[in-house]
């Protein structure tokens, strides 16, 4: 299993439906809801199996891929979603979900600055 | 006046989200330039520490929104903008002095020019909640 294959392109796709569906939520003056939690948590274990995966392939390649940066990037990423989720549950209006789109968008961000230390 | 606590709801929801992923990423990418490669680029470096803090403070003091932490975001937040220009303005007439990227360089241009569409915005909101 390679660090950037199938699990990334989940990992980005699953993030831009929810941000999609969090931008309609609030679209439509709703707060977060279940469906969209469930899908950052599914998101969020993927991260986590992510991180495992890019920790052990860094360890064995002889790229030259800055390991503070790809390893910090690895594990920045696990707390995008609970802190954003956090934040959005805490807000009782349409703006919540809005937050919430924004960590979403910020998974795809980090797996694209990911791919480039990982291929620079 | 209204309730100082309108800083942190509504749009500002959405303002204090992307000051968190901001401080998140200033900070983690100076703890890193500074703990692998200072001496590379020591000013940039620093530049890059401090923008990581003003980050911060305006984060919290946003998201705290209360009369005081207003005043400490609305200061850090015009730190931020005099930063963000002056860097910015800096990295372009000077680039041998700006060997690696801050946060700030080129007007922010690695992070989709947000760098100085934010504060711009955080003013405005500070502004309107007054």
């Amino acid at each position: 299993m390679s660090v950037f294959g199938p699990l990334t392109w989940i990992l980005v796709a699953l993030s831009l439906v929810a941000m999609v569906y969090a931008v309609v939520l609030a679209a439509r003056n709703k707060r977060i809801d279940w469906p969209v939690l469930g899908m950052l948590g599914v998101v969020e274990v993927g991260l986590i199996v992510q991180l495992i995966v890019g920790i052990v392939q860094f360890t064995g390649t002889d790229r030259d891929v800055s390991g503070p940066f790809f390893i910090g990037y690895l594990i920045g990423s696990l707390i995008v979603l609970p802190i954003g989720a956090f934040w959005a549950l805490a807000e009782s209006s349409r703006w919540g979900a809005g937050a919430l789109a924004v960590a979403c968008l910020v998974i795809p961000i980090l797996e694209l600055r990911l791919h480039d230390l990982w291929t620079a | 006046m209204t309730d100082p606590a309108a800083t942190k709801h509504g749009p500002g929801r959405i303002l204090i989200a992307v000051y968190g992923v901001f401080a998140l990423a200033a900070t983690a990418r100076a703890g890193v330039q500074i703990a692998t490669k200072f001496s590379d680029a020591p000013i940039a470096y620093l530049l890059s520490a401090v923008a990581a803090v003003i980050y911060c403070a305006a984060t919290f003091a946003l998201a705290k929104a209360t009369k005081v932490s207003r005043k400490v975001a609305t200061t850090a937040i015009v730190i931020e903008l005099i930063g963000v220009i002056a860097i910015g303005a800096f990295s372009y007439a000077v680039p041998d002095d700006f060997p690696d990227a801050t946060v700030w360089s080129h007007f922010g241009q690695g992070y989709g020019f947000v760098p100085v569409v934010l504060p711009v915005l955080g003013l405005l909101w500070l502004r309107r909640t007054r």
